[in-house]
């Protein structure tokens, strides 16, 4: 006899082993039936209204809730660009194409925004000197806790890399000379970084202003040197120097002001420590073509005596001493000089003089 | 079933009459609750939250105030669905089954008040509920209330007794998961392996409290 009869004839019969089985299956499921209409009539009358636009904006964000934004995640965030609080442009992770997707939905025009990425204000690494040996945990927050940390600036890079542990998009590594760089590509500028470093010389920073002061320290001149041979010692020449007077020095740091800069590098040639770093991956070179008439005015403008040429002859460049920094294109009366060699530069880059 | 007598049964032992309401009891119940057999240390339940979520005192603390809220519904629920429905249709072997689907739906029933009533409370709960769903601290409490034979109160106080020792434990073990963040740890200890030792050794130390009340 097979089970299914067992079953058959139990279940027809009305004895005592019929109840043990009809019984449970009826309270049981009874209760399922009775908790899960429960359920649903409490899903359907507790529902909270969820915004679809809200939803859409959310599908579209990338979901690591890296806080870049300034909400606490992203949800936050999509609820704020629906009701018109934050900018639809606002997510610092997402591309420019997704970021256009979510002003299109909210129905938007995305504002002309340069990204940020983070900047480390220090260059010192193995280059800054050690006051002692320091054993304690490997991280730069507890290495502060002690004397400030084991390097002689008290305001450099301890270099143990808490940077390199928060960031969520893998854009830091410790580089050779025990300073974090930066991936700018790979950067999102969500600030992680910025808080979590205990000395406070990560910045956000436009990624088109690629003339940056690597260096801290507000240490007078010479202990500066001594603490560190990259050190920013407040000599002024790189002041002297800018064209466009985006430098000031306080407190015998040079700072760069990225609204005024204009990338000619001028500065970073100049600088005798190595504190001010030129990061553009290449530079172009000033080329004159034949419409110069020869009126010595990019002579002039030059600031490394890289033109040369006489009066009312064609100019000549020295592509030797060409440091690429523009300044004599818009000196030009004849619109005879254009910046060429970098494709990067000529990419889209006008210079804002 | 008038008022009167639906509420003497519901303080009242279920089995018998022979327990009152009397306070060293109670007392007994809660020291044995939270220390002696605290629900993670010495009963070895709800390991999975006592691991997965005491990496932060915020959040262990969050789960904790969770669970000590499920528990006292979950016991309610439990209690009455044994004692007023099982027990009278002869099918107490069912309370296994039974609780699950009750503790589930309950859980589930509580998000969704909490999210459309108190969504500050749901916030700060509610990534922890779902986990909470087929915690076995909870269908443990309401096992436990079971055959010890507890009246309603006593099933209430122990489930916020046992809440409040998994919380205990759950607050030590962050407590001293932040400190080993900062400690130099060989590298095959690090994160779980040394969370495992730690909690054999705090279990340990909560065997002292073996005979004690309860």
């Amino acid at each position: 006899m097979n089970a299914g009869l067992i079953l058959l004839k139990v279940l027809v019969s009305q004895d005592s082993l019929g109840d043990a089985i009809v019984n449970p299956v009826i309270v049981l499921g009874a209760m399922g039936l009775f908790l899960g209409l429960g359920l649903a009539f409490a899903a359907y009358k507790l529902a909270v209204p969820k915004d679809p636009l809200v939803e859409k904006i959310s599908a579209l964000l990338p979901g690591v809730n890296c806080g870049g934004c300034g909400y606490a995640g992203c949800n936050q965030f999509a609820e704020a660009v629906a009701k018109g609080i934050a900018p639809p442009g606002g997510c610092v992770a997402a591309s420019d194409s997704i970021n256009a997707k979510i002003a299109e939905a909210v129905g938007v025009e995305l504002s002309d925004s340069v990204k940020l990425a983070a900047l480390v204000h220090c260059n010192g690494g193995h280059s800054a000197r050690d006051e002692f040996e320091y054993h304690g945990p490997p991280d730069c927050v507890s290495a502060t806790l002690i004397m400030d940390g084991q390097k002689t600036c008290s305001y450099g890079c301890l270099g143990f890399g808490d940077c390199v542990e928060v960031c969520l998009f893998d854009a830091i590594v410790i580089g050779e000379n025990g300073i974090p760089i930066v991936d700018r590509n790979a950067c999102t500028g969500c600030g992680k970084c910025v808080e979590i470093c205990p000395k406070n010389i990560i910045e956000l920073w436009p990624v088109d202003r690629e003339v940056v002061v690597a260096c801290a320290s507000l240490d007078k001149g010479a202990f500066a040197r001594k603490a560190c041979t990259m050190a920013c010692i407040g000599c002024r020449k790189c002041v002297k120097v800018c064209p466009v007077e985006a430098i000031t020095v306080e407190d015998f740091l040079a700072r760069i002001d990225p609204d005024k800069c204009i990338n000619c590098g001028l500065c970073a040639v100049e600088c005798p420590t190595g504190a001010i770093l030129d990061t553009a991956p290449a530079r172009p070179k000033a080329y004159i073509d034949g419409s110069c008439i020869g009126c010595t005015l990019c002579t002039k403008a030059c600031p490394v005596d890289a033109i040369h040429g006489e009066l009312k002859e064609k100019h000549e460049v020295d592509s030797e001493k060409c440091v690429g920094c523009g300044l004599c294109v818009s000196k030009c009366p004849k619109n005879s000089i254009r910046m060429i060699g970098a494709k990067s530069y000529q990419h889209g880059q006008e210079f804002r003089v | 079933m008038n008022a009167t007598a639906l509420l003497s049964m519901l303080l009242a032992a279920p089995s018998s009459g022979n327990q009152g309401f009397d306070l060293g009891r109670m007392m007994a119940i809660i020291i044995a609750a939270i220390f002696v057999n605290n629900f993670v240390l010495s009963r070895f339940l709800g390991i999975c939250p006592f691991i997965g979520v005491s990496r932060q005192l915020d959040s262990a603390v969050g789960m904790g105030a969770a669970v000590i809220f499920v528990m006292t519904l979950a016991t309610i629920g439990s209690w009455s669905v044994y004692n007023l429905l099982l027990v009278p249709m002869n099918l107490g072997y069912l309370k296994t089954i039974a609780f699950i689907l009750i503790i589930a739906s309950l859980v589930q029933f509580v998000e969704m008040i909490l999210q459309k009533f108190s969504p500050s409370l749901y916030r700060a709960l509610g990534i922890f509920l779902p986990l909470i769903t087929t915690n076995c601290a909870i269908l443990g409490v309401a096992v436990l209330n079971i055959d010890e034979k507890y009246s309603l109160g006593y099933s209430l106080v122990h489930a916020i007794a046992a809440g409040i020792g998994f919380t205990l434990a759950l607050i030590l073990m962050a407590g001293l998961r932040q400190r080993l963040e900062l400690a130099n740890v060989p590298p095959a200890l690090r994160g779980k392996p040394m969370a495992f030792l730690i909690a054999g050794i705090m279990s340990i130390a909560f065997l002292g409290f073996a005979g004690l009340g309860g």
